[in-house]
């Protein structure tokens, strides 16, 4: 269970960083950590214990397997997290590049 | 097995390619194989729409028949409802295609623009189509990052900003989703909708029930711009080029927030009634919260951005009343009615909305500004623009004989028959606030001034842009069509059983 809080605990230190964070690139890195938290998270769930490889041996039915489903998923949501990381690189850099400066204080124009 | 249903997907997803690779070779191939693929798309929903006839559809990716009634591959699933919100996808697509084949020539790389275009099409069919989580998440993601980009496709700095905030708040909510399907996954061991609703009711675990609800309302929320949500859509609804707001505005945030809150709290969680009162009192705030936001605006397109937050609050508050209609057991008929107005209301935005930014573009594509203060006479010279903008205000205001009339007019009637009077009242007052918003809009935008002031005079927009912008305008006014008995049963009422039927939807994918 306390591997699961810290999966937690882990995607809220993200979501403190992405609100608090002033430079745009800490911004990015506190949006990779919730990710990969979120992942983790994943990971766990499809681990049983003195489980093995899914792999079906005839020969020795009686095994414990750990469940491949979230192994899967996370692999799909690990390629849509690295599009998300790019596109938001992008844009930072093109940031950059208008306004020379990564502080979302001084690039801040729109207001919600 | 319906052979047709992945096509919605494929198609757009195909022509996404196909732009990239000949619209390189060939000029002017991009703008109308789009318009001629999202033409394609509307015949095959109209098509369905015709035959589905209250049945559920469903496509088993793979042909993975299930065993012992329980679902192995991917199912991607047609029923009632969401073929009206593919309706208003393909249609509203459609028409801004053809618009972005006038406006989009003042951008560069034409070729990227129609191929993202596609791109988040084919991300929001398959958001609608899917009939499990993990699948909702992937299209969901696909949709979301082409409207990143397309928000940014300006490249300047409001663009650019407005683009970083909405991704920002748009990967929190994605990881809360992704989150939440994790719970789900972590206590039913199963992704698809169908089969956890019968997981669900084997029993389950109050507080992790809960919770599980609340990240997925949340995530959902943020994409939908529910009030304490809102933040990104003003600023990203006006940033990006006018027929991607429109399609933003119109379908989007419907598409992958409000049917999917829908379809999730109806279909898969069983009803309780504090969510629903949760998700009523989000609806009612941003309401009324939405138009006060807007009132004191002057640029045309936050005043709209800020109206969809306003609009879509009747959606959740309509449907959110049906659902605590039916979590307490009463007036079954009513809760109907409620759920009914939530869904009519939702068509008729996505027409006057979608109408109203291809307006919003239109005026800023011939004099350049989107400022009222600096805008006025322009009746005269533009007057195609100023009589569509007429009807698509007064539809927006709830004025009969167009279809916001109609639909605000079954939400209030339902509000009153359940006894929710303030919410009746407030949406009486949030709707005569409306109609003086948009009354400042026509009077300072087409009125004012005897004609437009500066040099040099604005002339009517070109063909391509004309033509969206009347058939939506028609379409505004056929769709109040729908609430007469004889339409009304063949299109709405169907959907209100799939969704008001506890175990329908789940039975039938599931073949009990």
């Amino acid at each position: 269970m306390i591997t699961y809080l810290m999966c937690f605990a882990l995607f809220l230190v993200g979501l403190y960083g992405a609100i608090t964070m002033r430079n745009l690139v800490k911004i990015a890195i506190s949006m990779s950590i919730m990710e990969f938290s979120t992942f983790l998270f994943f990971a766990l769930l499809g681990y049983v214990e003195d489980g093995v490889a899914p792999i079906v041996n005839p020969d020795d039915p009686a095994k414990i397997y750990v469940d491949p489903l979230p192994q899967a998923l996370v692999l799909t949501a690990i390629v849509i997290g690295l599009a998300t990381t790019a596109l938001m690189m992008a844009v930072i850099i093109r940031l950059y590049r208008k306004c020379g400066t990564f502080d979302i204080r001084e690039i801040r124009n729109l207001r919600g | 097995m319906n052979p047709l249903i992945p096509l919605f997907v494929i198609i757009p997803l195909a022509a996404a390619f196909l732009i990239m690779i000949i619209g390189r070779f060939i000029r002017d191939f991009n703008k109308y194989f789009t318009s001629l693929v999202l033409l394609l798309l509307v015949c095959l929903t109209l098509w369905s729409l015709l035959k589905i006839d209250g049945g559920v559809s469903v496509y088993k990716v793979g042909g993975w028949e299930p065993d012992n009634y329980i679902p192995i591959g991917i199912y991607m699933v047609l029923d009632s409802f969401n073929i009206i919100i593919l309706c208003i996808i393909t249609i509203v697509g459609f028409l801004s295609a053809v618009y972005s084949i006038s406006y989009i020539k003042r951008y560069t790389s034409e070729n990227y623009f129609y191929s993202l275009y596609c791109l988040m099409i084919a991300g929001m069919n398959g958001v609608v189509l899917s009939g499990d989580l993990f699948n909702i998440f992937v299209f969901l993601e696909i949709s979301v990052i082409s409207a990143y980009a397309l928000v940014a496709f300006g490249v300047e700095k409001n663009e650019l900003e407005a683009s970083f905030k909405y991704q920002v708040l748009g990967g929190i909510a994605s990881f809360l989703i992704l989150f939440g399907i994790g719970f789900i996954y972590w206590k039913t061991k199963t992704l698809n909708i169908a089969d956890i609703r019968v997981a669900f009711t084997s029993g389950y675990d109050k507080k992790f029930y809960l919770f599980a609800q609340l990240l997925i309302l949340s995530g959902f929320g943020l994409k939908a711009a529910i009030i304490p949500f809102h933040a990104w859509l003003p600023d990203a609804h006006s940033s990006a080029p006018s027929p991607i707001s429109a399609m933003l505005s119109g379908v989007l945030i419907k598409a992958v927030g409000i049917y999917v809150i829908i379809r999730l709290f109806f279909n898969m969680f069983a009803i309780t009634e504090n969510i629903a009162v949760l998700i009523t009192t989000l609806g009612t705030l941003s309401m009324v919260v939405g138009v006060f936001l807007a009132i004191g605006q002057w640029d045309i397109k936050r005043l709209l951005a800020y109206h969809s937050i306003s609009q879509m609050g009747y959606v959740v508050m309509s449907a959110g009343a049906g659902m605590i209609l039916i979590a307490r057991g009463v007036k079954p008929e009513v809760a109907s009615l409620a759920i009914a107005g939530g869904i009519f209301h939702l068509v008729n935005h996505a027409a006057f909305k979608g109408l109203l930014f291809l307006n919003a573009g239109a005026i800023e594509y011939r004099t350049g500004t989107r400022d009222l203060r600096e805008m006025g006479g322009l009746a005269k010279s533009m007057p195609a623009t100023s009589a569509t903008s007429f009807v698509a205000s007064m539809s927006i205001s709830g004025i009969p004989p167009f279809n916001g009339f109609f639909s605000k007019l079954v939400i209030i009637i339902a509000a009153v028959m359940a006894k929710f009077y303030l919410l009746a009242a407030l949406a009486v007052i949030v709707s005569i606030i409306t109609l003086a918003s948009f009354l400042k809009f026509q009077r300072y935008a087409f009125y004012d001034k005897p004609e437009y002031p500066k040099e040099p005079k604005p002339k009517e927009v070109p063909f391509p842009m004309v033509f969206s912008m009347v058939i939506l305008s028609i379409v505004c006014l056929l769709l109040s069509l729908l609430i007469f008995p004889g339409i009304r049963e063949t299109v709405l009422t169907p959907a209100i059983d799939i969704l008001t039927d506890p175990l329908k939807y789940s039975n039938s994918i599931l073949g009990i």
